[in-house]
């Protein structure tokens, strides 16, 4: 078994009267894919959303390799370590794959110009090109606009953005939502390549088929509690749904 | 090894053999932009006059006045550029640069004796040029914080401002136009030359420009005019301060309008109020002209340059070829609808896939 990177205990989560987490807990791992699974509602999001520091939950802890730690900003969980891919993408279509890479991470030039705030772009450029070589990522060119590219090329940028930047944990949220086929196998194989690296990768998904082909562990959410743990290997699909819908509840959050 | 195969319009689609990281040449990326075709139109316009009147129109003559009637207008287009690729639109650039030329104006009038400042020395034009910065980067300031910090849209916080700051201007002098300006400042800026026979005026406009493409196209803070103008959202999530950024880009168009109104003021050696109140149109015409979206994300500041001088060699070549000079108004109507329609169809495109 792996080493434990992220851990999250007992969450609570209150929007007014609302309790969209109640005491939920999640555990990620270096080196593996972690599928987040349920029903909608059952607070995925919210989860996500916690742990990657857009909210701060209403009470829990989370443990960040075995020290607590506080996210108060989805800034300070970047710094962390801590990347989020997102659903709808968070690309600029209009610049070119390279400055997207490095979108609010520019290199500068070295010396006086630098410090007027002028870009090293050769070598921007170049380490998109290493990083993206390094995970699969083919690209047409790398100066044309990315909103010139498929839809799975953008994604497969936005999932290399994030997994480029991350030193621990990668979020992805229905990062596959919005592709064809051949595009999904494409980003699939991108997020086998960052859980290889040694990243602990968060997937959240729909897609049973795609969560038990790619992910080493499930943790099922419902209610805003977590009800059950599963390995991949030994899932059958008929287990994650009777989870998801509270037939099966293997565990008793405290 | 790229293939690329030209489709109807101009851009490409590439397909990859090798599936390496290819790069299109120079030509192939010229082709697909919009300031392409637009140096085109201009470099035509200036063939089809030269042709029709060389002895009148190719002179060194004509070329100065051309230039020296757009530099006030190709400083106020920088500014817009930057602010257009942010998706944003500054309307009130024209009031902005009549409201700073009347306070440099009655700064300087009321520095000299007896209010005339037609003898007045450099201390007091000096004086002059920095009220009529500050005034407009004040005016810009109120734009980027009402549009940035209190989310109202910027068509709206422009329109209100355009009218605030003509309005301003009018107040200054009771609605009439400030007519003593410093001989020295006119005899300089407005008409010296250097260089053997390059006009002041034009100069700074260029030494401007230069700035303006330098801070667009290399630095961060062109990085993220770009960014904010795509996704600010996603430029949001990225750590960039959208807020901050979009603050500063429409205090750099005040700054900018200031530094016309100076120039303006400088060249005409009068206010001028009438002669500007078209200035925010004439601006966004050659902006959005030059290539830059309206939908933020895309632009250039040598595109901008083009379509300043479009509408300027249109206007100068019907006065030397006699054809009434309305019909300027009607070409670079139509011109500018055909870029917007050229902008829409890429992007139409570009959705699509």
């Amino acid at each position: 078994m792996s080493e434990l990177l992220l851990d999250a205990q007992n969450l609570v989560k209150r929007y007014g009267s609302v309790e969209a987490l109640r005491g939920a807990s999640f555990q990620a791992r270096a080196g593996e894919v972690t599928a987040l699974i349920g029903d909608n509602g059952a607070g995925k999001s919210t989860l996500v959303k916690c742990l990657s520091g857009a909210e701060q939950p209403t009470s829990g802890s989370i443990l960040l390799d075995s020290s607590a730690v506080v996210l108060d900003s989805p800034t300070t969980a970047r710094r962390m370590g801590i990347e989020t891919v997102y659903q709808d993408l968070a690309v600029a279509p209009e610049l070119d794959p390279a400055a997207n890479l490095f979108l609010g991470r520019e290199i500068h030039r070295k010396g006086i110009l630098g410090k007027l705030g002028m870009l090293d772009k050769k070598e921007m450029k170049r380490q998109a090109v290493e990083e993206f070589q390094r995970l699969g990522v083919t690209l047409q060119s790398t100066d044309v606009p990315i909103g010139s590219l498929s839809g799975g090329q953008r994604q497969s940028v936005a999932v290399a953005r994030s997994v480029v930047w991350a030193s621990k944990v990668v979020f992805m949220d229905e990062p596959t939502a919005a592709l064809g086929v051949v595009q999904r196998e494409r980003v699939l194989d991108v997020i086998k390549k960052v859980r290889d690296k040694g990243i602990a990768v968060v997937l959240i998904s729909h897609n049973m088929p795609e969560v038990l082909s790619v992910a080493d562990r499930i943790e099922v959410l419902r209610l805003g509690k977590r009800v059950a743990r599963f390995t991949g290997a030994d899932t059958k699909l008929e287990d994650l749904v009777a989870a998801m819908t509270g037939a099966l509840v293997q565990e008793e959050a405290a | 090894m790229t293939v690329s195969t030209p489709t109807k319009n101009g851009s490409e689609i590439q397909t990859t053999v090798d599936g390496g990281f290819g790069k299109r040449s120079i030509g192939q990326r010229m082709i697909g932009a919009n300031t392409f075709w637009i140096a085109l139109v201009l470099l035509a316009l200036i063939i089809v006059f030269t042709a029709i009147a060389p002895a009148e129109f190719a002179t060194l003559f004509t070329f100065q006045t051309l230039l020296i009637e757009t530099s006030v207008l190709l400083v106020l287009s920088v500014g817009m550029t930057f602010v257009i690729i942010t998706s944003g639109i500054d309307l009130s650039v024209g009031s902005v640069l009549i409201f700073a030329g009347m306070v440099a104006g009655k700064t300087m009038e009321a520095l000299s004796p007896d209010g005339d400042a037609t003898k007045a020395g450099w201390g007091v034009i000096t004086a002059g040029l920095v009220a009529a910065v500050v005034a407009g980067t004040i005016w810009g300031l109120i734009n980027g914080f009402l549009i940035a910090v209190a989310n109202i849209p910027p068509l709206i916080v422009t329109l209100g401002t355009m009218g605030a700051a003509l309005g301003a201007a009018y107040l200054l002098n009771n609605g009439s136009d400030v007519r003593s300006v410093p001989t020295e400042l006119n005899k300089t800026l407005g008409y010296g030359t250097s260089f053997g026979g390059v006009p002041n005026l034009v100069l700074v406009a260029v030494v401007i420009t230069l700035i303006g493409a330098w801070l667009l196209h290399t630095t961060k803070f062109g990085r993220y005019t770009y960014a904010v103008g795509s996704n600010a959202e996603g430029a949001r999530r990225a750590g960039i301060g959208v807020t901050a950024h979009l603050l500063k880009v429409y205090t750099l168009t005040g700054f900018l309008a200031g530094v016309a109104g100076f120039l303006s003021l400088a060249y005409y050696a009068s206010t001028t109020i009438s002669a500007h109140t078209t200035d925010n149109l004439n601006a966004i015409a050659a902006t959005v002209m030059g290539g830059t979206s309206l939908f933020g994300g895309v632009g250039s500041v040598l595109g901008t340059v083009i379509g300043v001088f479009i509408p300027a060699v249109l206007k100068k070549g019907f006065n030397i070829t006699q054809v009434q000079d309305f019909w300027q108004m009607i070409a670079v109507g139509a011109v500018l609808i055909a870029a917007v329609w050229f902008d829409q169809r890429r992007r139409r495109r570009r959705n699509s896939r």
